[in-house]
């Protein structure tokens, strides 16, 4: 059972995947993109990383793809419905690719060895985590948010004379 | 086998019950706005019991209307169902599908009872509860974007892009309100929650707790678009908002997960605020009858809050718009963080137990 569904996630979250980049409507590919994030919490709640999957469903799927969503609902669709695939972005985009799985079977590799004891997903044990062993980058994260949202307040904020 | 079957039984249970309040709250907001408004309201249709050899009917509860919900399902199954030539007809009926399925999965991990026959009250008791509600309620805005997007024409936009933003906003708030709570219970299961309530107060009756229930109440009306946040479909203003061009059963699908979500948003506050299934001086386990006094408390607090939820949609008045997001940002917001503080500071100096 956990076998089959795992494949199942996989190959559903890598399909609506590919629909997203090669969809023509923008908002169809956003809408694929939300399946291929509910279908990464499937494989986050495989893992028993429940905290994780929910996170990844209510601030990705229901709060940045409904920002994209309302930015696109507001430009006018026409164009890029019947925009031609250009040769030279196919081939950049493969390049890229390619260079992320080369890094990515890197880094898989050297996890897989210290992922070999269990880990227990709950909420308290990611709070633990976070607050003792982790606490310098969390800590640089947030204020990095913090940054970027005094930035959108500056940047948005109509000119007084 | 057996467990499966158990469980088909209680989600049947749930929805049956959830489907028919939504029906039966409609009535009682159509007969309780009229009261409000000194009108008779609905005072017609009974529910059929016998056809006479003439032709007449004899009926129960027409003084009521008990009949109206089922009148008012045949005429949204039974009217035309116009789709007009220049919507997007995938996302067109997407929609409404979107807009009513969150509103019901809430209903998985609410606990509407303790225990009955040995079997937990509960669809599934995740440990991530308050969660999984927040991540579920926050695709209702999907179905509402969507249905504006697609009809492909101007009121109707302009109401998806208006309660997008609101459903967004008001989620910060509703999901900072409630940390305080959990911070007091040290657990994010529902069930949970609700047996520390009935071992001690009810969460409410905190002083420091009032704060947190009003944001939450707030955002709730703002959430299920409700008067005095119904901005989304602002009749005056928007000629309905994003359900303008829907007719016929879609249309009362958005209607049916107004509803819906109403019922969930109270039933989430009874468990989170008022103490879920218990009450003082009733034993919190027992056997079949305590089981299902439990049920009936859960119930009644429902009932009580839909009641209020009707009680203000006739009483006040709708915001501006600018009103809302400054309500929503630069009230609830900054009130909702210090809140957390303030908690905090209760829980270090131990006078929670």
């Amino acid at each position: 059972m956990h076998d089959q569904l795992f494949w199942f996630f996989s190959i559903a979250m890598l399909l609506s995947g590919l629909l997203v980049i090669l969809g023509r409507n923008p908002v169809t590919s956003a809408m694929f993109l939300v399946l291929s994030l509910f279908f990464m919490a499937g494989l986050f709640v495989l893992l028993e990383a429940y905290f994780l999957a929910i996170i990844q469903i209510l601030v990705y799927a229901g709060a940045v793809i409904v920002l994209f969503l309302f930015v696109i609902m507001l430009l006018d669709l026409k164009t890029e419905n019947v925009r031609q695939f250009k040769r030279f972005g196919v081939f950049g985009a493969l390049v890229v690719a390619g260079a992320l799985a080369w890094k990515l079977t890197s880094v898989v590799s050297a996890v897989l060895a210290a992922a070999a004891k269990p880990v227990v997903g709950t909420t308290e044990a990611m709070g633990k985590l976070l607050f003792t062993q982790y606490l310098l980058p969390f800590e640089v994260t947030s204020v990095l948010l913090l940054i970027a949202m005094v930035g959108v307040v500056v940047l948005s904020r109509k000119e007084t004379k | 086998m057996e467990a499966i079957l158990i469980h088909l039984i209680k989600i049947a249970c749930v929805l049956g019950v959830v489907l028919f309040i939504c029906a039966y709250i409609v009535l009682v907001e159509r007969r309780v706005c009229a009261f409000i408004q000194d009108r008779l309201g609905p005072n017609r249709v009974g529910i059929p019991l016998w056809i006479r050899k003439d032709g007449s009917a004899i009926t129960l509860g027409g003084k009521w209307a008990l009949g109206q919900p089922l009148v008012d399902a045949c005429k949204s199954l039974l009217k035309e169902d116009f789709v007009p030539a220049h919507v997007n007809k995938l996302y067109f009926w997407l929609a409404p599908m979107l807009a009513m399925s969150p509103a019901l999965i809430v209903f998985a991990v609410i606990p509407f009872g303790s225990k009955l026959f040995g079997e937990s009250m509960i669809l599934a008791d995740v440990n991530v509860g308050i969660l999984f509600v927040f991540a579920i309620a926050s695709f209702t805005v999907y179905g509402i974007m969507l249905a504006g997007w697609s009809s492909n024409s101007k009121y109707p936009f302009l109401g998806g892009i208006r309660s997008s933003a609101q459903l967004i906003s008001y989620e910060i708030c509703l999901g900072l309100s409630v940390i305080p709570l959990f911070m007091q219970v040290e657990s994010l299961k529902l069930s949970e929650v609700v047996t520390w309530q009935s071992n001690h107060l009810w969460l409410i009756c905190y002083p420091w707790n009032w704060l947190p229930a009003l944001i939450f109440l707030a955002s709730s009306f703002a959430e299920t678009n409700r008067l005095p946040f119904d901005l989304p479909e602002a009749e005056q203003e928007l000629a309905g908002g994003y359900n303008v061009e829907y007719s016929s059963m879609k249309f009362a699908m958005f209607f049916m997960a107004e509803y819906t979500s109403m019922i969930a948003a109270s039933a989430l506050m009874v468990t989170l605020f008022l103490g879920g299934w218990s009450l003082p001086f009733v034993p919190a386990t027992g056997g079949v009858l305590v089981g299902l006094a439990h049920i009936c408390i859960f119930l009644a607090k429902l009932f009580a809050l839909l009641f209020f939820f009707i009680w203000v949609r006739w009483t006040l008045p709708r915001f501006r718009y600018d009103q809302l997001m400054g309500l929503g940002w630069k009230v609830f917001l900054p009130l909702a963080l210090l809140n957390v503080l303030i908690v905090a500071g209760v829980i270090i100096l131990g006078w929670v137990k």
